[in-house]
């Protein structure tokens, strides 16, 4: 493999993974969100983001690195490159035994990552490594409605009541103390920036904290300083026992039953 | 060459004959899905544009397309072999939709997307049944991932339209 395609493939793997992850842990709300047209919506939604994820392996089997289901179903936790934000739980017990999930957890995590795949994509259609500019524009046609969604429940939940003030800015705080990890490009961010696959990490932070402050300013909320990444950075493989978790049961069906994938 | 023009208008025939499973009333030509169908080599190539990149109903569409289209041809010339692709490019959008696909979308009780994009991203959907403008956007996501729900204030019934989607921000500069 050239030298190129190996950093193509290192930022593709985070494209991919992010959307994978975020997707599946979306969709463990299924039948659990807050009301019926809730349940509609985010199942569509998630449905998107797995198809985005799709896209992205698809991007990575035609520079070689495998078979695209094998690449979502059949990989260690360490060679995972999502951000550690989008492998958490959504809380407390799992979706078959007593799941408390945390809604304005989920809310602001979707809200702040909704917002930051914006600006992602706005930046990799004008990527120098083409076919990710087509997957580019396909996807932020999409990507519109998810985060006009996720900013309507962010807006209705910071200005309702006092206990869902509280947990909001909760969890803001939460999710600012690992979101380096998500704009974070990982060990190779100068190499993968200096071929003009993507902006640099300083420029999407900037636009990133832009867009947000503003939203902060509509709903009478500020904070200080720039987002953390307390529990690692998963674009270098650093990963918790949520995503390890997660991958069991993702993978339950394929590692078991390989005449299975073939529906 | 005729004959190879001739083949290409036969397979378009067949593929009228494909539609969406989960609006079996339009087919994938009319949706617009159909980007080139080319016969070259004894080989028949048909390139498909998915609506959402999530739509579940592909790898239906895909299926279908090879089944219907074989099936024919075979019967005229069993040597050509068919393969069918997706591609992202160009991004399928809303203004592919047919005159016949949006008359056949109404008729099935869901508004056609708007031929035009507003510049302020507002959408204008008429109520399929009776025409009335006066209706509420109950849902933007729908059954499927390209509809939405909506309710007709005037005739009380609910109805859906398809979401618009076009290379809004194809143009715009990054300014950042």
């Amino acid at each position: 493999m050239t030298q190129e395609n190996k950093y193509i493939c290192e930022l593709l793997y985070q494209l991919a993974d992010d959307n994978f992850i975020h997707s599946y842990r979306g969709s463990e709300w299924l039948g659990l969100a807050p009301h019926i047209e809730e349940d509609v919506a985010f199942s569509s939604i998630n449905q998107d983001t797995m198809g985005h994820a799709a896209m992205y392996y698809q991007l990575l089997e035609q520079l070689g690195e495998g078979e695209i289901n094998d690449l979502s179903h059949n990989r260690s936790t360490g060679a995972f490159r999502n951000a550690i934000l989008l492998e958490k739980v959504n809380g407390p017990g799992n979706y078959l035994e007593e799941p408390e999930y945390d809604w304005a957890f989920t809310v602001v995590r979707h809200l702040f990552f909704a917002v930051f795949k914006s600006i992602r994509l706005e930046s990799l259609k004008q990527s120098s490594y083409e076919p990710l500019t087509h997957a580019a524009v396909k996807i932020h046609s999409e990507q519109y409605y998810h985060l006009m969604h996720w900013k309507t429940w962010f807006r209705q939940l910071m200005t309702s009541t006092e206990e869902a003030r509280e947990k909001m800015e909760a969890a803001i705080h939460r999710v600012w103390g690992e979101f380096e990890g998500v704009i974070s490009l990982g060990k190779y961010s100068q190499e993968i920036s200096d071929l003009h696959l993507i902006a640099t990490e300083e420029e999407l932070r900037a636009e990133w904290l832009k867009r947000l402050h503003q939203l902060f300013t509509e709903v009478n909320f500020s904070i200080e300083g720039k987002p953390d990444m307390i529990s690692g950075n998963g674009r270098n493989g650093e990963h918790t026992a949520d995503l390890t978790e997660a991958l069991a049961v993702l993978t339950e069906v394929y590692t078991s039953d390989e005449e299975a994938v073939a529906w | 060459m005729p004959e190879i023009l001739n083949a290409e208008q036969e397979i378009l025939r067949l593929l009228q004959g494909v539609t969406d499973p989960e609006m079996p009333f339009i087919s994938i030509v009319e949706l617009g899905m159909v980007d080139e169908v080319k016969v070259e080599d004894y080989e028949i190539f048909v390139r498909l544009l998915p609506t959402f990149s999530g739509c579940p109903a592909l790898d239906m569409i895909k299926g279908d397309v090879i089944r219907k289209v074989k099936n024919e041809i075979n019967k005229l010339d069993d040597s050509l072999d068919i393969q069918v692709e997706f591609s992202f490019n160009p991004p399928w959008t809303t203004d592919r939709i047919s005159e016949d696909g949006r008359i056949k979308l109404k008729r099935n009780g869901i508004t056609p997307p708007p031929v035009s994009h507003r510049e302020d991203g507002a959408w204008e959907m008429d109520c399929p049944y009776c025409d009335s403008t006066y209706v509420t956007l109950d849902n933007i996501f729908g059954p499927t991932a390209c509809r939405s729900i909506l309710y007709c204030n005037e005739c009380n019934n609910p109805f859906e339209a398809m979401k618009p989607v076009a290379n809004i921000h194809e143009k715009v500069d990054v300014k950042w």
